[in-house]
């Protein structure tokens, strides 16, 4: 490991960011995790690995990016799980653990501060995750209220406090201790001015902009990083069995928890023409590594009746690593996007060198993991159609937990109603079948009807012809028919012409 | 938090003594702790079948794979290849049968942590398969047990619900729950010379770590060190089953001459580990026209697993809460151990007391709803007296009750009534979401039912600086042990607590310790600290007395001064002076509970030093389409006695308040019909998240300085909250009988997950529709 300012990196280099200083490796391990490097590597122990799969955050760190935002260069903070990602995606990036927030003074910083005056920590190996998630608040937010800090600590799991003076602390390390360094200051990056430390720091990143894509190779294993379309398109095709690698949040466990060898990985994360999410008259065309976050954010404002969905996909941390595309291409038949998109309408554009094509969603899915994909090809863009008037929208999310947990079923509907009548219904449900897939005989109950109650029931009926769901850990096949069944019910309850009711009386995550 | 309690006394509320260091990342747990020059790395290999013999396994890809340095298995185990607690029947390593999915076969040392879990699964092992039992009713069916049935019967249960006015009979379960400790279990182990061995292992009870290491590996006591700073949770699940992994570590250490560290993998820690034990009733009882019950007869039937483990004194703690805070003047009581080829469940907070206290709680709640009564009405009927109605079964008087003056203020602050109106007017308005309001009663018995445990040592040291130094037998996990302990040394020598650091329990210091486990942690080790600083101060006060004047008894020590009638001294400085007489500046302290007994064959006794008590209103909404619901507000209001600390007990309240939730609700525990456990992970295996926390979460302690002699007249505050989430479950009963007119009980079993509440809302509905 090599410290200091550089020239341009080598095709086999990484740089980054840690405690302001460049950090430069040669040839890491591709499939070596952030967190393997800090805790072996570094001894830098205090982000733990309480699960290796993203699920608990004590590994929690903060990751710094560029990006455009409103036209000027900003600085992007981010927290994610140091367990799940690989060490080579750290390229280009900052990275800030919880020992970087300690003042060498020995003063804490004031999301510290805030978790020891409040008593937010008892047996204290969640907590450096828990500091990380707020700290990323703390930058990113003024004034957070409790909805935004339950959303910024969705991916913490602590055991012992029940998190009552963890909230506690969220409001009160806005009060805590001086402002002195940019790191203390709060909310500097909701702000629309760049401040002088981060354009101090958008400086350090922009130095560390590769010339070169970065190629690493170890013993058996190679890592690909190209930063242009065409260049990822040309390995793709050449590499067909290599491993696209986005947010690397299900790919980190085929490594952390499956042992899988992964001799070739191709990461997309510096094509920056598949971060981009641009909005035309009629759709969202959504790059296949823009993070689900950014995807989530882009598709609110749009249909802000499927926030609830979003808030609860997953945990922050991984939707701010993972990607729509990773879903979509991932294709498990518990995803919480696809039904909804499948809906909506979205297709997808794949493509294989310089050809592309586009496919409807449903389409890409032919039975449990295999799609339709040729070999070579990958998902370039995600196209969501906008807003259609007269059609309503909802997608409902069943599972044991509120915060990050895999949905039992996930029903998604989208009724085009005209004058009291069913045009067209678009109903998709995951975790009922080996793939998410449309609901084909409970959509022709409802065409042409008045949406009334009895098409309602058909509906609901026509289900059993439509699914024969598996019972599992998360659910008997009884309970999937059932609420997806009543999942249907409350969309009518929610939409019918006569006395709809409102979504804090159907759905308990809606009651204030 | 709105703690009105107004307890003021030195260092009270400070902040826990690693807090500085959690927020930090600079608390050093067993895997923190830098490594020696030429450490390796143990995985574990697993069976893959519920019941089976082992014919041969082929290890030839597992040594073949480069870093691998060593394969040991039982016949690598030079003494006792057992790590039981109480009964020696949990091996090490499988020696020529496995009995669950996940029991450990052999262990890989390698040079790397990943290059060892990869090799253990290269392993090709060769199973006769064997019949397993994996269902405890059926392991009752068929009298399989891991140790003989206990019953308690007191006064005429027969007679008694034979003759009474109205009778309800069913059955009942509730889940198990795993841990979930962050931190999984780890230990890492160093040869020392002449066969010594020095261990670091993430555990409740290091003297036991010493005595499993010293018998698998035949040695002496002396020859194994034990040193535990801090868990990263523990919650029982580090009392006894740390010890396969200490045994694992020190047995590769001891045979390779190298520093072996094995720390789980989160997915094999939960296939490996015994968890909660879930249980399984029968019961009977007899009641009048006001809901007190005349006679109960209960059978409780808990999965042990595999082995005994603790199952046994888990089992008679069951039996023991069973009453929780309600006289039962005859009952029927029995608790039995089914073996099952599952994991051997083991110590979960609150140690079968719970699962004891929770089937009366649903009884309760079903005479209630019998009888169209409000439940609380029914519970307060039952509850014990204070001067008569108040032995328990097992012949214990309850002679501390504060129940009825502690859920009266709790029933006030809430305003459970005009909620309870409330509640009836929204649910009549809402046709899909029903809201749901129970108010549950908490008795906890503090002792180990093993009068023997009830003994800890300490060390207290004053350097000559003034610094000083604790060190005691109990294990700091998060609920602030050290800081408790560190507090009373500081009070009782009169110094800020800043003076006193806490240091690792560490078994070359004090010597046969017991479990840090039973809430008992801060009553015995504070009690022994405060004995250890109490001969300090009395040198240090014979020594003042001597030099200036007045008895030894009239010398104060308050405020970093020690003073008597006319003089005054910095307590520094009258250090110096000792150190300059020769007096000791050290000690050693020591305590026993005093007054317990019981009998194990009789199954009666005075168990407990005391009791601890508690309430807790929850209300809730429940979605009658999918089961899902939520929990609004809660109020807490707990007796910790006189508090040492109150910020940390009311740590412990909510804490064990939240974690109790989630046993009740979102944590399910799978097998599947082979017996693997699928829900092995955070993905699948679902603890309260921090959306689960309410908005509205009131918690307050009660006053009630014990009525018996406790360090600073506190009571024990880890277990006895874990029961206050008693009142969710019941919540969300309430909002299911809403479904339907009339008084017809929800079955709702527990974990109370989406499917259960839909399941009961679904049986509710067909009730209503079959009057």
């Amino acid at each position: 490991m090599l410290n200091g300012k550089q020239a341009a990196a080598a095709a086999e280099q990484i740089r980054f960011v840690l405690d302001d200083e460049v950090v430069t490796l040669v040839n890491p391990a591709p499939t070596r995790t952030i967190l393997q490097f800090l805790r072996e590597d570094l001894r830098r122990t205090g982000s733990k690995e309480g699960c290796a799969e993203g699920d608990c955050g004590a590994c929690t760190v903060v990751l710094g990016e560029l990006v455009a935002r409103d036209g000027t260069e900003r600085v992007q903070l981010r927290a994610v799980n140091a367990c799940i990602q690989f060490l080579p995606t750290l390229d280009g990036k900052a990275i800030y653990t919880v020992e970087t927030l300690k003042r060498q003074d020995g003063s804490l910083h004031p999301v510290q501060q805030a978790l020891v005056d409040t008593h937010g920590s008892q047996c204290g190996f969640c907590t450096p995750g828990f500091v990380m998630s707020l700290f990323a608040l703390f930058k990113n937010d003024a004034a957070p209220d409790r909805a935004c800090v339950a959303d910024a600590l969705s991916g913490n799991l602590c055991r012992c406090t029940g998190y009552r003076p963890i909230f506690e602390a969220a409001d009160r390390m806005y009060q805590c201790g001086d402002q002195r360094d940019w790191l203390n200051r709060p909310g500097t990056l909701a702000a629309n001015t760049v401040d002088a430390d981060e354009q101090a720091l958008i400086s350090q990143l922009k130095a560390l902009r590769r010339e070169t894509d970065l190629r690493v190779e170890t013993g058996d294993a190679r890592y690909f990083a190209p930063s242009s379309l065409a260049e990822f398109a040309t390995l793709r095709e050449q590499m067909p069995d290599a491993r696209i690698l986005a947010g690397g949040t299900d790919v980190g466990l085929w490594v952390t928890k499956q042992h899988r060898e992964l001799p070739v990985l191709l990461y997309i994360g510096n094509v920056a023409e598949l971060k981009g999410i641009d909005r035309s008259d009629t759709h969202f065309e959504i790059g296949a590594a823009a993070s689900l976050t950014d995807a989530f954010a882009a598709l609110n404002g749009a249909y802000p009746e499927l926030a609830e969905l979003w808030r609860r996909f997953a945990s922050m941390p991984v939707r701010n690593a993972g990607t729509l595309g990773g879903n979509i291409a991932n294709g498990s038949p518990i995803g919480d996007s696809m039904p909804v998109l499948i809906c909506l309408g979205t297709s997808v554009v794949l493509r294989k060198g310089a050809l592309t094509r586009e496919l409807a969603l449903e389409d890409l899915y032919l039975d449990y993991q295999k799609n339709a994909m040729q070999p070579g090809e990958f998902i370039e863009r995600i196209r969501v159609p906008r807003s259609r008037p007269g059609w309503v929208v909802r997608s409902y999310k069943i599972a044991k937990r509120f915060d990050q947990d895999i949905s039992a079923v996930c029903a998604a509907f989208a009724l085009h109603l005209d004058a009291g009548a069913v045009a067209e219904a678009r109903i998709a449900y995951g975790g009922m079948a080996a793939t998410p897939r449309r609901a084909a005989a409970a959509e022709a109950a409802l065409a042409g009807q008045p949406w009334q109650e009895p098409a309602a029931r058909a509906a609901m009926a026509a289900l059993d012809a439509d699914y024969t769901p598996l019972s599992d850990m998360r659910a008997s096949s009884g309970y999937r028919m059932q609420v997806a069944k009543n999942a249907l019910y409350r969309l009518w309850l929610e939409t019918r012409p006569d006395a709809p009711l409102a979504s804090a009386q159907v759905n308990v995550f809606q009651l204030v | 938090m709105n703690n009105a309690d107004p307890i003021v006394r030195p260092g009270a509320s400070a902040a826990h003594e690693s807090a500085h260091l959690h927020v930090a990342g600079e608390a050093t747990y067993v895997d923190d702790i830098p490594e020696l020059a030429g450490t390796l790395h143990a995985a574990l290999g697993l069976s893959a079948k519920p019941h089976a013999r082992i014919r041969s396994i082929d290890f030839a890809a597992v040594t073949a794979m480069p870093g691998v340095v060593a394969v040991l298995t039982a016949a690598d185990i030079p003494g006792s290849n057992d790590c039981g607690p109480i009964i020696h029947d949990d091996p090490i390593l499988a020696d020529g049968e496995v009995h669950y999915v996940g029991q450990p076969m052999f262990a890989v040392v390698a040079t790397s942590v990943d290059v060892a879990r990869r090799a253990a699964r290269r392993a090709v092992v060769d199973y006769e398969v064997l019949p397993a039992e994996l269902d405890p009713r059926a392991a009752r069916a068929a009298e399989s047990f891991v140790l003989p049935p206990m019953r308690r019967v007191c006064g005429e249960p027969a007679q008694k619900l034979a003759a009474a006015p109205h009778r309800l009979q069913g059955q009942w379960s509730v889940g198990g729950q795993e841990q979930f400790y962050l931190e999984g279990q780890v230990s890492y182990c160093a040869p020392r010379e002449d066969g010594c061995l020095q261990l670091w292992c993430s555990t409740q009870h290091p003297t036991e770590m010493q005595h499993v290491v010293a018998h698998c590996l035949n040695k002496a006591s002396n020859q194994v060190v034990v040193e535990m700073r801090r868990m990263g949770g523990g919650f029982g699940g580090k009392e006894s089953q740390s010890a396969l992994f200490a045994c694992v570590a020190s047995l590769a250490a001891s045979k390779l001459k190298r520093p072996v560290k094995l720390r789980l993998d989160r997915d094999d820690d939960m296939m490996i580990t015994g968890k909660r034990h879930d249980f399984y009733y029968d019961y009977d009882v007899g009641f009048d026209d006001e809901g007190r019950i005349l006679a109960v007869r209960v059978e409780m039937i808990a999965r042990a697993g595999f082995s005994a483990d603790l199952s046994g004194p888990v089992a008679t703690r069951a039996l023991c809460h069973f009453d929780n805070a309600y006289f039962l003047s005859d009952a029927d009581i029995s608790a039995l151990c089914a073996r099952t080829n599952t994991q051997s469940n083991t110590a979960f907070r609150g140690f079968g007391g719970p699962q004891g206290a929770i089937a009366i709680e649903y009884i309760l709640d079903s005479i209630a709803r019998r009888l169209g009564l409000d439940a609380l009405d029914v519970r307060k009927a039952n509850f014990y007296g204070k001067s008569d109605r108040n032995l328990t079964p097992y012949g214990q008087t309850v002679a501390d009750n504060v129940i009825h003056e502690l859920v009266a203020d709790l029933e006030q602050s809430s305003d459970y009534r005009a909620r309870r109106e409330e509640i009836l007017r929204w649910n009549a308005d809402s046709p899909i979401i029903k809201k749901g309001l129970a108010l549950t009663p908490v008795k906890f018995g503090i002792s180990f039912n093993v009068v023997h445990f009830n003994q800890a040592g300490a060390l207290v040291h004053i350097y000559t600086d003034g610094s000083m130094l604790v060190n005691h037998g109990g294990a700091e996990m998060g609920q602030g042990l050290n800081t408790k302990v560190a507090q009373v040394v500081a009070m009782t020598l009169g110094v800020p607590l800043s003076r006193v650091r806490a240091t690792a329990a560490d078994t070359s210091k004090v010597a046969n310790t017991s479990a840090t486990a039973a809430s008992t942690g801060a009553d015995l080790n504070g009690k022994a600290a405060e004995d250890a600083a109490l001969q300090i101060r009395a040198r240090l006060a014979a020594l003042a007395a001597a030099r200036f004047g007045g008895t030894a008894e009239a010398v104060r020590f308050a405020d970093e001064q020690v003073s008597g009638e006319g003089w005054q001294i910095a307590f520094d400085e009258l250090v110096k002076l000792a150190y300059e007489a020769r007096v000791q500046l050290w000690s050693d302290g020591f305590y026993a509970t005093p007054g317990l007994h019981w009998n194990r064959e009789t199954l009666t006794g005075s168990p407990f030093f005391y009791f601890a008590y508690g309430a807790a209103v929850s209300e809730v909404a429940v979605d009658t389409l999918t089961g899902e619901w939520k929990l609004l507000r809660a109020d807490l209001l707990h007796d910790a006695g006189n508090s040492i600390n109150p910020a940390i007990d009311i740590g412990q309240v909510e804490g064990a308040y939240i974690q109790g939730m989630g046993w009740l609700t979102t944590e399910e525990l799978v097998w599947n019909d082979v017996g693997r456990l699928t829900t092995h992970a955070p993905s699948t295996y679902k603890i309260p998240a921090v959306a689960d926390c309410p908005a509205v979460f009131n918690t307050r302690l009660f006053h009630n300085p014990n009525h018996v002699d406790t360090i600073m007249r506190s009571k024990a505050v880890g277990e006895p909250p874990l029961l206050l989430p008693f009142s969710v479950f019941f919540a969300i009963r309430d909002a299911i009988a809403a479904v339907a007119e009339g008084n017809v009980a929800p079955p709702l079993l527990a974990p109370a997950t989406g499917e259960a509440i839909l399941n009961a809302v679904e049986a509710v509905r067909a009730a209503r529709a079959q009057p």
